[in-house]
């Protein structure tokens, strides 16, 4: 029993990760249409920023933090202005293209400056404390990251549900043509949108190093399983894709007990067959 | 005085005005009439920024007005309620409101002020915006507009599918708009109405003005034959 509530806390502290993960995909999606396949590079390279600047200034990655959020926003909000602005409202296709191709070039870049070696950043004690609860051992760090995780969604939430930019927001998803003759500037909201994007990136970016060594191209694993939390819980619904995550992680880790190398596998397996249950997402509208 | 010179309008290849020349005074009411299809609504978008447009075509107070986007005419003063209302309906009655009002010029009209002034506005403040009927739907429209403080009221299909009771409220609260000495060009298919609740009329035929002036006394059988090109 007591291992059983161990793998399923630790399935769902992983879960609440992957859930961060595709909170950035999510938004995307549901208000500006894209799909951005370049998404897990950009966690991967939030990590990197982070390891880069833990390294020069001698300080922990979570205080390295402080430099690495407003750089990532400051990136989005260049990227979307510079590049994925340009090929909105083009049809599905050319920003999955050219998000591929920033995909590759991401990893390129990370290649070149830091060689494929793997990094992994240094969390200190958070990553051996823990406590005791009812007999079963939570680690710190996955309690840390499930707690970040729900305040970022609850912030994301509560910017949606209550500010003007969750009114600009829903508007613009609902229709950018009449949004416009309301005074909003799309495309402008979306460099804004894509800085608190990134922004949230860096904080996955940090969890994810200080769990898991990375390399320049882990990019697509984490793409895989932010666009899995994302499908799993209803394209665009926020707290669905916070429970898309869980679930991701809950099946990784359960099927890990079977098999240990084959988590990932009935992940992916979890996913699979609950779309074919409902093609919609666990918490997205049905058709009918 | 806002006013069209020459103006030309184009969606991609098609053109769909052609040289065409108006002016509202401040202050006054103006309605376009023309069958679908004529080039009403493209006016009123041209004018509202939502189409792109000669520099030159489109001034204000003596001043270039053209070229410009939506945000830029509404800093000058220039709103559209669009066809077919367009709430938004993912956000509440107040929601829009607040949306417009955020963007829009500070002024007379306030979000508290239109909850106040629009009993109905009040009572269904926190319902999503799509799921009122459509007459209501046509007053939230025009708050939404009226929260940015025009200057120039442009209404695009003022009472396309509404009840005669319904148009009759939507006409009431354009009198009040009126009487707050605001400018309105209204598109509207009932001719008789359009007549009557304006001071002067353009009719447009096939993009290009075909008959313009007062409305009242206005030749009835001339301006059903300007309307549809007999």
């Amino acid at each position: 029993m007591t291992s059983f509530l161990e793998t399923l806390f630790n399935g769902l502290t992983l879960g609440a990760l992957y859930a961060l993960f595709g909170l950035g995909l999510s938004l995307s999606l549901g208000v500006m249409r894209m799909i951005n396949l370049a998404h897990g590079d950009l966690i991967v390279l939030g990590a990197y920023l982070v390891s880069v600047v833990a390294g020069w200034l001698g300080i922990g990655p979570f205080m390295s933090l402080l430099l690495v959020m407003p750089a990532m926003f400051v990136i989005g909000a260049l990227l979307q202005t510079l590049l994925l602005n340009h090929v909105l409202g083009r049809g599905p296709l050319s920003p999955l293209l050219l998000t591929f191709g920033l995909s590759i070039v991401i990893q390129n870049l990370l290649q070149q400056v830091f060689s494929s070696d793997t990094r992994s950043l240094q969390g200190g004690a958070i990553t051996t404390e823990g406590v005791e609860f009812g007999g079963v051992a939570l680690g710190l760090l996955p309690l840390v990251t499930t707690a970040i995780s729900v305040a970022v969604f609850a912030l994301t939430h509560w910017l949606t549900a209550s500010s003007h930019y969750g009114r600009t927001a829903r508007a613009v998803a609902d229709d950018p043509d009449t949004a416009r003759l309301v005074g909003v500037q799309p495309r402008r909201f979306f460099a804004l949108m894509s800085g608190f994007i990134l922004a949230a990136i860096a904080l996955a970016s940090v969890l994810y190093g200080i769990r898991t060594p990375f390399a320049p191209g882990a990019g697509a694993e984490r793409l895989l399983y932010s666009f899995e939390a994302v499908v799993l819980g209803g394209l665009g619904n926020l707290w669905g894709t916070f429970f898309g995550g869980l679930v991701i992680g809950v099946a990784q880790l359960f099927g890990a007990q079977v098999n240990t190398g084959l988590g990932p596998f009935f992940g992916h397996l979890v996913f699979l067959a609950a779309l074919v249950l409902r093609p919609q997402g666990l918490f997205g509208k049905g058709t009918a | 005085m806002l006013c069209t010179k020459s103006l030309d309008a184009f969606y991609r290849q098609f053109q769909a005005l052609f040289g065409v020349d108006i002016h509202v005074r401040p202050g006054e009411t103006v309605a376009l009439i023309g069958a679908n299809g004529a080039g009403k609504s493209t006016l009123l978008r041209a004018l509202a920024g939502a189409l792109d447009t000669p520099r030159g075509a489109i001034e204000l107070d003596g001043h270039a007005a053209g070229a410009a986007n939506e945000r830029q005419q509404l800093a000058r003063g220039i709103a559209l309620v669009p066809e077919g209302r367009r709430l938004f309906p993912s956000l509440s009655v107040l929601e829009n409101l607040q949306l417009a009002a955020r963007n829009g010029r500070s002024g007379h009209w306030t979000v508290e002020r239109l909850l106040r002034d629009i009993p109905l506005l009040d009572s269904v403040r926190d319902r999503p915006a799509t799921a009122l009927s459509g007459g209501q739907q046509q007053i939230v429209a025009l708050s939404r507009a009226l929260v940015m403080n025009p200057s120039y009221l442009l209404f695009d299909e003022v009472s396309l599918g509404l009840s005669p009771a319904a148009v009759d409220d939507v006409y009431r609260l354009i009198g009040t708009v009126k009487a707050e000495g605001v400018a309105i060009v209204l598109v509207e298919q009932n001719v008789r109405r359009a007549l009557a609740e304006s001071e002067r009329f353009y009719c447009i035929q096939k993009g290009r003005i075909a008959l313009e002036g007062a409305s009242a006394g206005a030749d009835y059988a001339q301006v059903t034959q300007a309307y549809f090109g007999a």
